[in-house]
């Protein structure tokens, strides 16, 4: 529920299609695009798009990540032959990017192929939103790290009341060749940012040939709300995961039974030989107890990020319970240190607690055995309605199944459960 | 109403709440009640689709609450009320926020929605400025004003707002982020100062009606908060211009404030939280910066949450000691009485039914008939003889009992349009009546004369077999008494021409049944009668009456039982099911030829009517 990246070939998709509207007939963009996936069969491609065989093709990953020129994973001015034995050269590799946040591994799956542009000039063209504007931004500079020419780069700033068909760009743009062009252009692509509920949209660089704007490497983030009024706009649309590391079975276990769900259940798995796991109700809770872990110096020691919220039904915090005990019980720790669940949460308003605690409690119950060996130490906080009853039906189920377990209420600051079982771990 | 302008909410505000909420319109009023406010908050519910009113509680007693369609008319009638609680959906939250702007007399919407596009957002927050008005929200559960008013589901349940002393106000002004978190956070200012006197959630969207800054300047302006105390999270920038206000002097109260997400540095990149907001796209965004940034523009940061209670409690006692707080002193409270559903899931009351049902039970993932699910009924294709066996009889029956009733049901569906039942259907249909109606004017013709004979046969040969009349005996009792036997005689049919229905069904018992008692003991008393005339048959009421009598043995009821049956109306009982078929039937056709009214012809009529009536008296 926020904004997501879309694949290049999904920007361009969209954009090939409305900029003929946004622009009152007067602009086309190029729409013979390809995307091939782990499913597509290559050796058939051109039958379906004929124009592989007279074009001269570009091709690149499509995986949400960029700086593709420097991590040598570009091919341009290539015939279809060359293309192909390029993709299934990489198709399933795994690459290592580097890229302005570091360095990210993941396995290449998506590639994308389309006609190779000559052209003049090389723009860059950005619009982006914060609270009060939307704005352009344009530099006669384009296919270059924009942080280093930055100060070529104008500026135009939109109040986000403003109608998008009513702006003016002209006056505002550097002094460059068919400028005017250039400016209606940009108005026809701001009005479809608009229009199709973008929520970022990048050209670096955008190729000015012909009296025509061409994008070349697109990034697009579109708000995911807006899809219940954009779905005719957007087309099928994929919201693909960021490239990295491919989900593991518990966390794809978890996204399912999530996805079938009104309530919320997340899991992120940080690093399984943890000894610090995390099975607390509440997004904001979750956050505040995997950040009192970091805080107190036991990032490396935190195994997973997680939260179930949303009053699930005992059936899924049982699914759920189970699929985080299993990770965390799997092998004890080589030094045979104990581990700690932590079993959180703020006060609820009004989800039941003893009920969630039901689910919990069942999955506690059969995990007996490897817990055991695991040495499992279990501390509890939570508050809300019926929460005295669920505490009690935790600390019944510590002495029947003889598990060290702590079950702390409301009188208790909600993260202090986290400082007592680091204390402990760090003696 | 005039009030400050830093006050948003006051023992006196009114508020609309826009959808159908009426658990939220009720957990508001219980929190007035609870504050002892002299008039409740909430004015009216804006529901488009139905006017009217609905009965709330106020404390013990029950008040009305107006249903009102439109925003506008609502406006106009409670002119008072300058606080929308906008419930509306994801879809339509914008457009009602939008129109709510425009009445003058409405100045805060809190929007309750998640998920509302982030252009929609951004929309609703300038235009909301332009006018100089307050949004509270999207995506949040509200705020409350301590000892005043409510928003929608705010603070969640009466325990949690008695045990974090929300029915009157201390002195701590608090805002976050984050809805889930604020009953957490009310309980902490609870344990750490003299109570909350306001608490507000903007929301986790990327850009929020009005931002924590917003709310900050507000508290900083109220004479009555002396301590101001935030909860921010990871993304967006809007803490810097917090720290900006404090190094501004705009904020001069001391301010206590963490922002959480300090554990998005070790998750992989792109780890979304909860919060549609709550993301880092740029080192500023981090939270760690903005603890920093914060903690060099003087407001007081704890290390990590795990001490942001003890900041709070230090600054409050500093607070005290310096004479700025006084605090707040306590009142109890009056009781809310429990609700009767919340309190018997507590198991604190019970009463006795009312109702009691032993066949049925519709609660559950799949209703059952008689303990067998409905699902189970199809797959193992009970048919209308085994739904009639579990419903009626309570068991479940076997397979040739099953199809027993269900030929039954299939001889009795119709026998013309000239007996009473379907006649009087007729005649309704004719007259233009529906469907029901039509059914119903046929249906009530069943009893003692149609139809009973089914009921007659069954009684009158159960008595003679019960008795231990020989059959001849039987018949001379009969006569003397001058009772006619039920279910004997056919006005066609004969020994020498039997009814083929009446075969068929004596066929089927005769091999499916264990046994057939009171079917023999009909037979032999048809023996004695025929003698007389060979029309004086045991016809198909009678037959039906007497082996439904032989299947009720066979599934092994009691004599008593059975007699308990026949009087509460069992044949009749199938007789109704069965021929209400023919009637619907009766009833299309009438339709579908378009029968105009029937009058009946004058020349079928005898008129005997005296020239003048008999005088008396």
């Amino acid at each position: 529920m926020a904004q997501k990246g879309i694949r290049e070939y999904d920007a361009k998709r969209m954009l090939a299609r409305a900029i003929g509207e946004a622009s009152g007939n007067r602009f086309t963009f190029d729409d013979r695009l390809v995307l091939v996936t782990p499913d597509t069969n290559l050796a058939t491609l051109e039958k379906e798009h004929p124009w592989l065989l007279k074009e001269k093709l570009v091709v690149k990953p499509d995986q949400l990540f960029g700086k593709r020129g420097k991590n040598n994973l570009l091919l341009l001015d290539a015939d279809l032959k060359a293309a192909k034995a390029w993709i299934a050269a990489r198709m399933g590799k795994e690459v290592t990017i580097e890229g302005a946040s570091g360095k990210t591994t993941g396995v290449l799956t998506h590639f994308l192929v389309e006609p190779f542009a000559p052209h003049d000039a090389e723009y860059y063209l950005a619009f982006t939103s914060s609270r009060d504007v939307d704005a352009i931004h344009f530099s006669p500079k384009g296919g270059v790290d924009i942080e280093s020419v930055w100060d070529t780069v104008v500026s135009i700033q939109i109040p986000v009341l403003a109608d998008p068909g009513k702006i003016e760009v002209l006056s505002k743009l550097p002094n460059i060749p068919e400028k005017e062009v250039v400016a209606a252009f940009i108005q026809a692509l701001y009005r479809i940012y608009v229009d199709h509920h973008f929520a970022y949209l990048e050209f670096n660089p955008i190729a000015f040939s012909q009296g025509k704007l061409i994008p070349l490497d697109t990034v697009a983030k579109l708000d995911d709300t807006a899809s219940f009024q954009c779905s005719a706009q957007w087309g099928p649309i994929e919201l693909p995961r960021p490239f990295g590391r491919p989900m593991t079975k518990e966390e794809t276990y978890v996204e399912s039974l999530d996805a079938k769900t009104g309530a919320s259940l997340k899991l992120t798995l940080l690093n399984p030989d943890g000894r610090v796991w995390l099975l607390v109700a509440g997004g904001g809770a979750s956050v505040i107890c995997a950040d009192t872990v970091v805080d107190l110096g036991f990032a490396d020691e935190l195994a997973n990020y997680g939260e179930y919220s949303g009053d699930p039904s005992t059936e899924l915090t049982y699914e759920y319970t189970k699929t985080l005990l299993d990770l965390m019980i799997r092998k004890p720790d080589p030094r045979g240190r104990p581990k700690y669940l932590l079993i959180g949460g703020g006060i609820a308003n009004f989800t039941d607690v003893a009920k969630t605690f039901t689910g919990i409690i069942q999955a506690l119950e059969e995990s007996k055995d490897r817990r055991q060996k695991n040495h499992v130490k279990i501390y509890v906080r939570r508050g809300g309605p019926n929460y005295k009853e669920g505490l009690e039906n935790m600390r019944r189920l510590g002495e029947r199944i003889g598990v060290p377990l702590e079950v702390y209420g409301p009188e208790t600051h909600m993260t202090r459960i986290v400082s007592l079982a680091l204390e402990e771990a760090r003696r | 109403m005039k009030h400050d302008d830093y006050e948003l909410f006051t023992a006196k505000t009114k508020a609309f709440i826009y959808g159908d909420q009426l658990r939220a319109a009720q957990r508001m009023l219980d929190f007035d009640y609870l504050c002892r406010r002299v008039e409740p908050s909430v004015a009216a519910l804006i529901t488009p689709e139905r006017g009217g009113f609905e009965k709330l509680f106020w404390g013990t007693k029950e008040i009305r609450i107006s249903r009102i369609r439109t925003l506008a008319e609502a406006a106009s009638r409670f002119p008072e009320a300058d606080v929308l609680v906008n419930f509306a959906s994801q879809r339509s939250a914008y457009d009602v926020t939008v129109e709510a702007l425009e009445i003058p007399t409405l100045r805060t919407i809190a929007v309750i929605a998640e998920g509302i596009p982030e252009r929609q957002s951004r929309r609703m927050a300038a235009l909301a400025k332009a006018k100089d008005k307050w949004i509270i929200g999207p995506a949040t559960v509200g705020g409350v004003k301590a000892g005043g008013f409510k928003i929608g589901n705010a603070a969640g349940t009466m325990e949690n707002i008695r045990e974090a002393k929300l029915y009157r106000p201390g002195s701590v002004g608090f805002v976050s982020v984050s809805g889930g978190l604020s009953n957490e956070a009310y309980n902490i200012v609870a344990r750490a100062t003299d109570g909350l006197n306001e608490g507000i959630a903007i929301g986790g969207d990327a850009h929020p009606g009005s931002t924590l800054l917003d709310h900050l300047l507000r508290f900083e302006k109220n004479p009555a908060i002396k301590l101001l105390v935030s909860l921010g999270e990871v993304g967006g920038t809007k803490e810097y211009e917090i720290a900006e206000a404090v190094k501004a002097g705009k904020i001069t109260k001391p301010l206590v404030m963490w922002a959480s997400g300090t554990c998005a540095k070790v998750l992989p990149g792109q780890v979304q939280f909860g919060h549609a907001g709550a993301k880092a796209n740029t080192a500023a965004e981090t939270a760690d910066a903005k603890n920093e940034a914060l903690r060099e523009a003087g407001v007081i940061v704890p290390t990590s949450f795990d001490d942001y209670h003890l900041k709070i409690r230090e600054t409050y006692e500093r607070l005290v000691k310096e004479g700025v707080i006084v605090p707040a002193a306590d009142v109890t409270p009056p009781t809310i009485p429990l609700d009767y559903a919340q309190a018997r899931a507590e198991g604190l009351v019970r009463k006795p039914t009312n109702f009691i049902s032993t066949i049925c039970d519709e609660r559950g993932d799949i209703h059952n008939y008689c303990g067998v699910p409905i699902d189970r009924v199809v797959e193992e294709k009970y048919g209308l003889g085994g739904v009639i066996g579990l419903l009626w009889f309570k068991k479940d029956i076997p397979t040739y009992a099953r199809e027993f009733i269900d030929m039954v049901l299939q001889i009795i569906a119709d026998h013309g349009p000239a007996v009473s039942g379907a006649h009087n259907t007729i005649v309704a249909a004719r007259a233009g009546k529906d469907l029901i109606s039509s059914l119903v004017s046929g249906i009530l013709t069943i009893g003692p004369r149609f139809g009973g004979a089914v009921n007659g046969a069954a009684e009158h040969f159960l008595y003679g077999l019960r008795n231990g009349l020989a059959p001849r005996q039987f018949v001379d009792e009969m006569k003397k008494h001058n009772v006619r036997i039920q279910g004997i005689g056919h006005r066609l049919h004969s020994l020498e021409n039997p009814d083929a229905r009446v075969e068929l069904m004596k066929a089927f018992a005769q091999k499916h049944f264990r046994g057939t008692p009171l079917l023999d003991y009909a037979l032999a008393v048809e023996a004695v009668t025929t003698q007389k005339k060979g029309n004086l048959i045991l016809n198909v009421d009678g037959c039906i009456g007497v082996l439904l009598v032989d299947l009720l043995t066979e599934l092994r009821f009691t004599d008593d039982e059975i007699d308990e049956m026949i009087r509460a109306g069992l044949f009749n009982a199938f007789f109704v099911l069965g021929r209400s078929i023919g009637l619907i039937g009766h009833y299309f056709d009438q339709v579908r030829l378009e029968q105009d009214l029937y009058r009946h012809p004058l020349d079928d009529i005898l008129y005997d009517v005296p020239k003048a009536p008999e005088k008396v008296g």
